[in-house]
C-alpha cells in the first residue's frame, strides 16, 4: 500500500528538529530588533523637536500611534498565521488600527481643506515619501520573510500580505519622525499607494519569499 | 508529535500510522473518489513531516493536523477544478502508425547521450521531477520525499519537462 510505504519512508528518514518559538515570542524578537535600529536611526537622523512640535496636535498624535499599532498587529497576525491551525480571525487583526489610522490622516487632509497641493507645489516632498517608504519596507521585509519561512506557511498568502503590510507601516511610522509638513491628499495617497504596492508585491512574491529554506 | 520533533522514529511511524484514519475522515468531506482521497492524505503527511518544527506541544494536536489536512483538501480541488477547465480526458488509442520510427522504444532519439543532452536543457526542477518520475520510476510519494517537492509540484514538473522536451524535439528536427 501506496501510504503505507510514505509512512516508512517518511519515519526511516525523520531528523530531530528545532521547535519554533510561540509566535507572540518571535514577534517579540523582531520587534526588538527592529525598535533598535529604528531608534539608531531616529537618534542619528531625525529632527525631534518638529517631530515633538507635530505630535502635541492630538490628530498627529492619533495617527503616530495608529501607524505603530497597525505595523505591530500585521506583524503579530503573520507569525500567528504562520503556524497551521491558528484562527483565520488573527488576519483582521490590523483592520481597527489601520482605519484609525486612515481616519486621523483623512481628518487631518479635511483641514486642509483637501488641498492636492502641499508647501512645494502638487507632488513635492510627497514623491520622497513615497520613495522613503519602499526603500525602508524592503530591508525589513527580507528580514521579516526570513523569519516567517522558517514556519513553512501552508496558506502563504495572508502571512505574505500581512507580512509585507507589517513592514511597509513601520516605514510609514519611522516616515514620520523625518516629515516637517502637515498630511495632503496627494501625501496621503501616496503613502497608501507605496503601502500597497508593497502589500501587492509581497502577495505576488509570496511563493518566492516565504519557500522552504 | 513532540517525540517525533525530538527524532524519535517509532514514535513517529506509530503516531503517522494512528492519524491516518482520523485525516482520511476529513479529507473524504473534501472528495469521495479513494484514489483522490489517498493522494491527499499522502500530501498531508508529506506537510505534517515538512512543518512538524511548528507543532507546539502545549497545544493541542487535532487542530494542528486538521488545519493542514483541510489546506491540503482545498489544495487540491483548486487543482482539479484549474484541470478541468483547461483539460479533458482522452480516449484509449491502441493503434499505431505503420511507419517503423512511431513503434521504435524510444521515438526519434538517437542516443542516450542525445537524450541526456536535452534533459540538461530543461530548468532543475523540472529535470529533477522527470529523472525520479520516469527514469526512477519512483511512485509519487517515494519521489516527494526523495525530490523534496510535493507531489502535485512533482506532477505539474513532470507536466511541463515533458511539454518542454517535445518543444526541443520539434525544434532539433528529424
Amino acid at each position: 500500500m501506496e501510504t503505507d510505504r510514505l509512512i516508512k519512508t517518511l519515519a526511516a528518514g525523520l531528523q530531530p528538529v528545532h521547535r519554533l518559538h510561540s509566535p507572540a515570542t518571535r514577534a517579540l524578537l523582531w520587534w526588538t530588533v527592529v525598535g533598535a535600529l529604528a531608534g539608531a536611526l531616529i537618534a542619528r537622523y531625525a529632527n525631534m523637536g518638529v517631530f515633538m512640535q507635530r505630535v502635541s496636535e492630538p490628530r498627529v498624535a492619533v495617527e503616530c500611534i495608529a501607524t505603530a499599532l497597525t505595523a505591530v498587529t500585521a506583524v503579530i497576525a503573520a507569525f500567528e498565521l504562520s503556524i497551521p491551525g491558528r484562527s483565520s480571525r488573527w488576519g483582521w487583526l490590523p483592520l481597527p488600527p489601520f482605519l484609525l489610522w486612515l481616519a486621523a490622516s483623512g481628518l487631518g487632509c479635511l483641514r486642509n481643506g483637501l488641498s492636492l497641493y502641499g508647501a512645494d507645489g502638487f507632488l513635492g516632498e510627497s514623491r520622497n515619501c513615497f520613495v522613503f517608504i519602499t526603500a525602508v519596507s524592503v530591508p525589513l521585509a527580507a528580514g521579516l520573510f526570513w523569519m516567517l519561512r522558517r514556519a513553512r506557511p501552508i496558506a502563504p498568502l495572508p502571512v505574505a500580505a500581512l507580512g509585507a503590510l507589517g513592514v511597509a507601516a513601520t516605514a510609514a511610522f519611522l516616515l514620520q519622525f523625518f516629515h516637517p509638513f502637515d498630511v495632503t491628499v496627494i501625501d496621503l495617497t501616496l503613502h497608501l499607494a507605496a503601502i500597497g504596492l508593497m502589500v501587492l508585491a509581497g502577495s505576488g512574491l509570496r511563493r518566492a519569499l516565504l519557500a522552504s529554506p | 508529535m513532540a517525540a517525533a520533533q525530538s527524532g524519535d522514529r517509532a514514535a513517529y511511524e506509530r503516531l503517522l500510522r494512528e492519524v491516518t484514519p482520523f485525516v482520511r475522515a476529513l479529507l473524504r468531506r473534501h472528495c469521495n473518489n479513494h484514489a483522490d482521497v489517498e493522494e491527499m492524505l499522502q500530501e498531508t503527511l508529506l506537510t505534517v513531516h515538512r512543518v512538524r518544527q511548528t507543532y507546539d506541544p502545549r497545544r493541542p494536536f487535532s487542530p494542528w493536523l486538521a488545519a493542514i489536512a483541510a489546506r491540503r483538501g482545498i489544495d487540491a480541488l483548486r487543482r482539479r477544478m484549474r484541470l478541468a477547465r483547461h483539460e479533458a480526458p482522452a480516449g484509449d488509442f491502441h493503434e499505431t502508425f505503420v511507419d517503423s520510427a512511431t513503434n521504435s522504444d524510444v521515438e526519434g532519439i538517437r542516443s542516450a547521450e542525445e537524450l541526456r543532452e536535452l534533459l540538461r536543457r530543461l530548468p532543475p526542477r523540472q529535470r529533477q521531477a522527470l529523472e525520479v518520475l520516469k527514469l526512477q520510476e519512483m511512485s509519487l510519494a517515494e519521489a516527494a520525499v526523495a525530490s523534496g517537492q510535493s507531489i502535485a509540484a512533482l506532477k505539474v514538473n513532470a507536466h511541463r519537462a515533458m511539454k518542454a522536451l517535445r518543444a526541443l524535439f520539434a525544434r532539433r528536427g528529424p
